[in-house]
């Protein structure tokens, strides 16, 4: 190539610090609420430094060259953290775009010969849209693990298993029972029997909305393991129309104990372990 | 060879199974303790599976079988200690161990089995005393 | 981090024989060294194995033993455990009748094939009569 751009790029790099700062200033879309001036700088001057001493003859027409890993690191992390921060797609994506308008510029203003800067242009911005596009898939991984992060947190609060009485269980279910719920109630169900030693578990669906052929499975499985492991568990909060729809639907649960509230739930659970509760006249 | 070894405790019989059961031993264990059960007339087996990571169909079957298979020669069969991952294991599988009762652990599937016993005991005497009732003069 | 990820990726791999029932054992705690590694629940610990444990007998009663390869495997961000069953037995005539609950062509509760099934993410099952007969399970970490 006659003209070496990369030389080029390292000989302006504090012009091009500065112009691309200007643009990402003068952005409408700038959020100063989320990020100051001084970090937004710091980052910036961090991936200019880096992407120049990444860059070289060679790897500047292969955008998948391994020099380039710490620039993707780099540029992983900045998106990483816009999406926690609550960025939208649009700000991440400008901020690696604006940086290849600068160095278009930078560009146009040093190679004279047309041919050249055809060719550099060619090449730099596809490096630089490979980069604007591991930027995207990073923010949109990080939004994900923002969601997976609530989705376990959601399941856990979801799933209280409460030691009503000293071998008395309850678990309140609120919400649709899928399978993946299923398999956190059971776990923490059967792990909660094995650890209090209890031998009645009452699972209360006063709070499932609808119950269906598949809900009712999953309640059958729930209890069928309970029984596996030696502990009995009744079904409480069955309400009317969900009774109707039981029917309805043609579900067989007489194999199991079903209660309509969860306090004859628990004086069944008081007679299965022989406990008498009564008032005491004073 | 190794052997799953079988403790006699009164009138009931006390199997720990501590190592994963490969398909011959716990072939095995079900003729041992049928046999055992024969020669000693115990009236309860409990089986201890609290240190098994693994039941499948077949070891499930195992246990089903050992449960008919004593309750022919009139004993009671009580599984316990299943762990909670191996419960749910099963019930995916489609396994319900019918034919054995379950309890959490030993302590509990002994005062099952001795309740167990008890009534069939209490049924017998009823039952001989209601035959005393009905002779004739 | 260089591109996304959308095809499985096998990251590690293994294999083994089963000849004999004393090698299912070794078998399955080799499948849960794996399992650990990538951090897999109990719960689905204890399911893959089971289902490693229905098929490696499956294979031993049918086709006299086979060879299993045991993988970890990535799709994208999740990680998981692949099994392939491998043997040189007769092959299974019907599959669709073998997927059946309760139906078995040997003594046994006929829970295998479909319960193994239930226990993983995915089943795959090709077999050809005379030639052999492959099984592959997949399960994820957190599946």
């Amino acid at each position: 190539m006659a003209t070496e751009i990369t030389k080029i790029l390292k000989k302006r790099k504090s012009v091009i610090l500065e112009r691309w700062m200007k643009n990402q200033l003068t952005d409408e879309t700038l959020r100063e609420d989320l990020i100051s001036n001084e970090e937004l700088r710091a980052e910036s001057e961090e991936l200019i430094d880096i992407l120049t001493k990444s860059l070289n003859e060679t790897n500047l027409t292969d955008p998948d060259s391994s020099d380039f890993d710490h620039v993707i690191e780099i540029l992983g992390g900045i998106s990483l953290s816009r999406a926690k921060q609550g960025f939208s797609p649009r700000e991440t994506g400008l901020y690696v775009m604006s940086l290849k308008e600068t160095l278009l510029q930078i560009l146009q203003e040093e190679v004279k010969d047309p041919a050249d800067l055809i060719a550099a242009t060619l090449n730099l911005s596809r490096l630089i849209d490979n980069f604007s596009i591991i930027t995207f898939e990073t923010f949109i991984k990080g939004r994900e693990e923002v969601i997976l992060r609530q989705t376990d947190e959601i399941t856990e609060i979801s799933t209280p298993v409460i030691r009503v009485w000293d071998g008395i269980l309850a678990l309140p279910i609120i919400g649709t029972l899928d399978s993946a719920r299923t398999q956190v109630v059971m776990e923490s169900l059967l792990t909660e029997i094995v650890e209090s030693g209890s031998s009645v578990a009452i699972l209360d669906i006063s709070g499932v909305p609808t119950v269906d052929s598949l809900v009712a499975q999953h309640l059958l499985k729930t209890v069928s393991a309970t029984r596996l492991m030696g502990a009995e568990c009744v079904i409480s909060g069955i309400r009317p129309e969900i009774a109707q729809t039981i029917v309805h639907l043609g579900i067989d649960l007489s194999d199991i104990v079903t209660k309509a509230s969860l306090a004859s739930a628990l004086s069944f659970a008081f007679a299965t372990l022989k406990v008498e509760v009564k008032k005491v006249a004073r | 060879m190794d052997r799953i070894p079988i403790l006699r405790m009164g009138q009931f019989l006390l199997v720990t199974i501590q190592v994963d059961l490969y398909d011959r031993l716990a072939l095995e264990l079900e003729a041992d303790l049928v046999k055992m059960v024969s020669k000693t007339g115990a009236k309860g087996i409990l089986i201890d599976i609290s240190a098994v990571s693994i039941v499948d169909s077949f070891m499930g079957r195992i246990i089903g079988n050992i449960g008919v298979m004593s309750k022919l020669l009139d004993a009671e069969t009580v599984v316990v200690g299943m762990q909670p991952a191996v419960a749910i294991t099963l019930v995916e599988l489609g396994l319900p161990l019918k034919g054995v009762y379950t309890a959490l652990n030993v302590e509990k599937g002994m005062d099952l089995l001795k309740s167990k016993v008890q009534i069939i005991e209490d049924d017998e005497i009823d039952a001989a005393n209601d035959n005393e009732d009905h002779l004739p003069e | 981090m260089r591109l996304m990820i959308t095809k499985i990726i096998s990251l590690n791999k293994d294999k083994m024989s089963i000849a004999k029932e004393q090698d299912v054992v070794p078998f399955r705690n080799r499948v849960k060294e794996y399992a650990i590694k990538i951090k897999m629940s109990l719960v689905n610990q204890t399911k893959l194995i089971t289902a490693a444990s229905e098929l490696g007998r499956n294979m031993l009663r049918y086709a006299n033993g086979g060879k299993v390869l045991i993988e970890i495997v990535s799709l994208g961000r999740q990680h998981g455990i692949r099994l392939t069953f491998d043997d040189q037995g007769p092959g299974i005539p019907d599959i669709q009748l073998a997927m059946n609950d309760g139906y078995s062509t040997g003594k046994s509760l006929g829970l295998g094939l479909p319960g193994a099934k239930r226990l993983v993410n995915e089943f795959e099952i090709k077999s050809e009569l005379g030639v052999g007969t492959k099984v592959t399970i997949t399960k994820w970490a957190n599946g």
